[in-house]
C-alpha cells in the first residue's frame, strides 16, 4: 500500500550562505495493507522527515514513494490533495484549526469532505470524542483552548474519523494517560483489521510492541557526514 | 463536483505598465472545489495578476479560459464586455480590498445583498429580504442594522457585508483581493471557517490574494509565491510554507513573527 524506493532529501538554506544539508539517502520500505510499521531511530535521525514526505508535506529530491496509485514524489498538487482526503491519513503532533470551529465538526470534517452526510460525520465523531474521554460538554466549543492532552485526543479522533487505507501516526500515544493510550492503541488495532496501511513515530516501547509488526531504523538512511 | 474539468485556465497572462512589470508569463490550471493562495510583498504583482484574471484589466498577451455552466470553455480575456459583465454577476465574485469599491454606499445593508440577488432574476421581496437577513447573520451583522447604510458601518462591517453581497449569488468562482486586511482577528477566524464550509459544500473555487500566510494555511490549497511579477514557487499550501524551495520564500517564510 506504501511503498518508499531510493528517497532522498536535503535542504537547501539560501539565506544562510546556501547551506546544503543532506537530510537521507537510499531510505526504502514496504508497507502492506494492515501492517504496522515503527519508524525508529536517535532524535533527528529523519523519522518525521520521511513521514512528512510521505504525506506530501515535504518535498523529494529523488526517488519514489508510492500510496496506492499515487506517487507522491512527483504527483500535481490536486492528486495529492485527492489522496489525503481519501485514501492517506495523518495524525500529526499538533492540532491546528481555524479558531472558534466546535470540537465536534473539527472531528467531523474529514467524512464531510469525503461526502458523508452531517449526520453520519457528526455520530460518527461523537462515538470517537466519547471513545477518548473528552467530556460532552467540551464538544461544542473550540479546542483551541483545551489542555494538551485533550487537543492530542481530538486530533486523533479527527485522523480515525474516516477509514483512511493508509495512515501515518507521529507519536500518537505521547502524554497520553494509560486509560487513553489503551483507547488509541485499540484504534490503530481496529483500523489494522480492516487493511489499512500503518505507518507511525512511537517513542513508548510498551505501545509500538503493542501495535506495530516490524520497526525500521531510519538513521541507517542518514547520509554520513557529509564533507 | 468532482468533476474533471479545470474551472479556471490560465496561459501565459502577462501585463506591463511601461516599463514596469505588473505580472509576467503566469499560467495556471484551477479546478472546481479548489482554493489557491497567492502571496508576495507589495508590488510583487499579485494583485494586477489577480484584476488580470477578473477581467478588471485586460493583459497584455495571454488567455484565461473559463469553464462555463453550459460546458463549453471560454476565453474572458476576449469575450464582449457584456459577457464578462454577466460572468461577474452570476458565476464570479470579487472581494475587493477595501469595501468601498465592492459596495454601494447609498444602498441600505439589505439592499446591498439584494441587489446582487436582483440582477440574477430575484424579484419576491420576501424572499430577498430574509436571504439578506441570513447572510448578514452569517457574516455576523446584527438583523436591526439591514437598513442601515454601509457608511454608517465600521470598515470590519463593511467588509463583512462585501463576502455577504458577493456569495449571497452562490457564485463559483470568487477572487478575494487581501479579504481579510480589515478585520477582527475573531471574525476572521468566523469567515475562514464560513468559507471553508462553502467550498465544501458548494464546490466553490477562489483565488486568494494575501500577504497573511497564516490565511493562506487555513483556506488554501494551492499557493502561489510572486516576486517582481514572476512566479517563483508553487505548490501544496502546507509543502510550500513548511519546505520552501526559492530563496525568496525562505525569506518570507522564516521573516513571519512567531504569536
Amino acid at each position: 500500500m506504501i511503498s518508499v524506493q531510493d528517497v532522498a532529501k536535503r535542504f537547501v538554506l539560501h539565506n544562510q550562505g546556501s547551506t546544503v544539508i543532506p537530510v537521507m539517502q537510499g531510505a526504502s520500505l514496504d508497507v502492506a495493507p494492515g501492517e504496522c510499521v515503527a519508524l525508529v531511530g536517535a532524535s533527528g535521525a529523519g523519522k518525521s522527515t520521511l513521514m512528512r514526505m510521505i504525506y506530501g508535506n515535504y518535498t523529494v529530491a529523488s526517488g519514489s514513494i508510492r500510496v496506492g496509485e499515487v506517487d507522491v514524489a512527483t504527483a500535481p498538487p490536486r492528486d495529492i490533495l485527492a489522496l489525503r482526503r481519501h485514501t492517506l491519513g495523518y495524525v500529526s503532533q499538533f492540532l491546528r484549526v481555524v479558531p472558534r470551529v466546535p470540537t465536534l465538526d473539527v472531528v467531523a470534517e474529514p467524512l464531510l469532505s469525503v461526502g458523508a452526510t452531517g449526520q453520519d460525520a457528526r455520530a460518527r465523531a461523537r462515538d470517537l470524542l466519547a471513545q477518548l474521554n473528552i467530556p460532552e460538554r467540551l464538544w461544542s466549543l473550540s479546542p483551541t483552548t483545551f489542555s494538551g492532552g485533550e487537543q492530542q485526543r481530538v486530533n486523533i479522533a479527527r485522523g480515525f474519523a474516516h477509514a483512511y487505507p493508509a495512515m501515518l501516526l507521529d507519536e500518537p500515544t505521547a502524554s497520553l494517560d494509560a486509560t487513553n493510550r489503551a483507547v488509541v492503541l485499540g484504534l490503530i488495532q481496529d483500523a489494522k483489521a480492516r487493511g489499512a496501511a500503518i505507518i507511525g513515530i512511537f517513542h513508548d516501547a510498551e505501545a509500538r510492541a503493542a501495535v506495530c509488526d516490524r520497526e525500521v531504523d531510519v538513521s541507517t538512511f542518514t547520509p554520513r557526514a557529509a564533507a | 463536483m468532482s468533476a474533471d474539468h479545470a474551472l479556471l485556465q490560465v496561459t501565459g497572462l502577462t501585463k506591463s505598465y511601461g516599463q514596469r512589470m505588473g505580472c509576467a508569463d503566469v499560467s495556471f490550471d484551477l479546478y472546481p472545489g479548489e482554493v489557491m493562495g497567492i502571496v508576495g510583498e507589495s508590488g510583487s504583482g499579485k494583485s494586477t495578476l489577480l484584476n488580470c484574471l477578473a477581467g478588471h484589466l485586460p493583459p497584455d498577451t495571454g488567455s484565461v479560459g473559463f469553464h462555463m455552466r453550459d460546458g463549453t470553455v471560454r476565453d474572458t480575456v476576449r469575450m464582449s464586455e457584456p459577457e464578462r459583465r454577466m460572468l461577474g454577476r452570476t458565476d464570479w465574485a470579487f472581494v475587493h480590498q477595501h469595501a468601498v469599491d465592492g459596495l454601494r454606499m447609498n444602498v441600505s445593508a439589505g439592499g446591498n445583498v439584494g441587489e446582487r440577488l436582483m440582477a440574477v432574476g430575484a424579484r419576491h421581496y420576501g424572499d430577498i429580504r430574509s436571504a439578506a437577513v441570513d447572510w448578514l447573520g452569517r457574516v455576523e451583522i446584527a438583523e436591526d442594522r439591514i437598513d442601515d447604510r454601509p457608511r454608517q458601518f465600521s470598515g470590519g462591517m463593511q467588509q463583512r457585508l462585501q463576502i455577504a453581497r458577493n456569495l449571497v449569488t452562490g457564485p463559483r468562482l470568487v477572487f478575494m483581493d487581501e479579504p481579510t486586511g480589515g478585520l477582527d482577528v475573531s471574525v476572521q477566524a468566523r469567515l475562514l471557517d464560513l468559507l471553508r464550509g462553502l467550498v465544501r459544500e458548494m464546490g466553490l473555487s477562489a483565488i486568494i490574494v494575501t500577504h497573511d500566510l497564516a490565511v493562506v494555511r487555513l483556506l488554501a490549497d494551492r499557493l502561489m509565491v510572486m516576486k517582481d511579477g514572476h512566479v517563483v514557487e508553487t505548490g501544496l499550501t502546507d509543502q510550500v510554507l513548511d519546505d520552501p524551495q526559492h530563496a525568496y520564500t525562505q525569506l518570507l517564510v522564516s521573516s513571519v513573527l512567531q504569536v
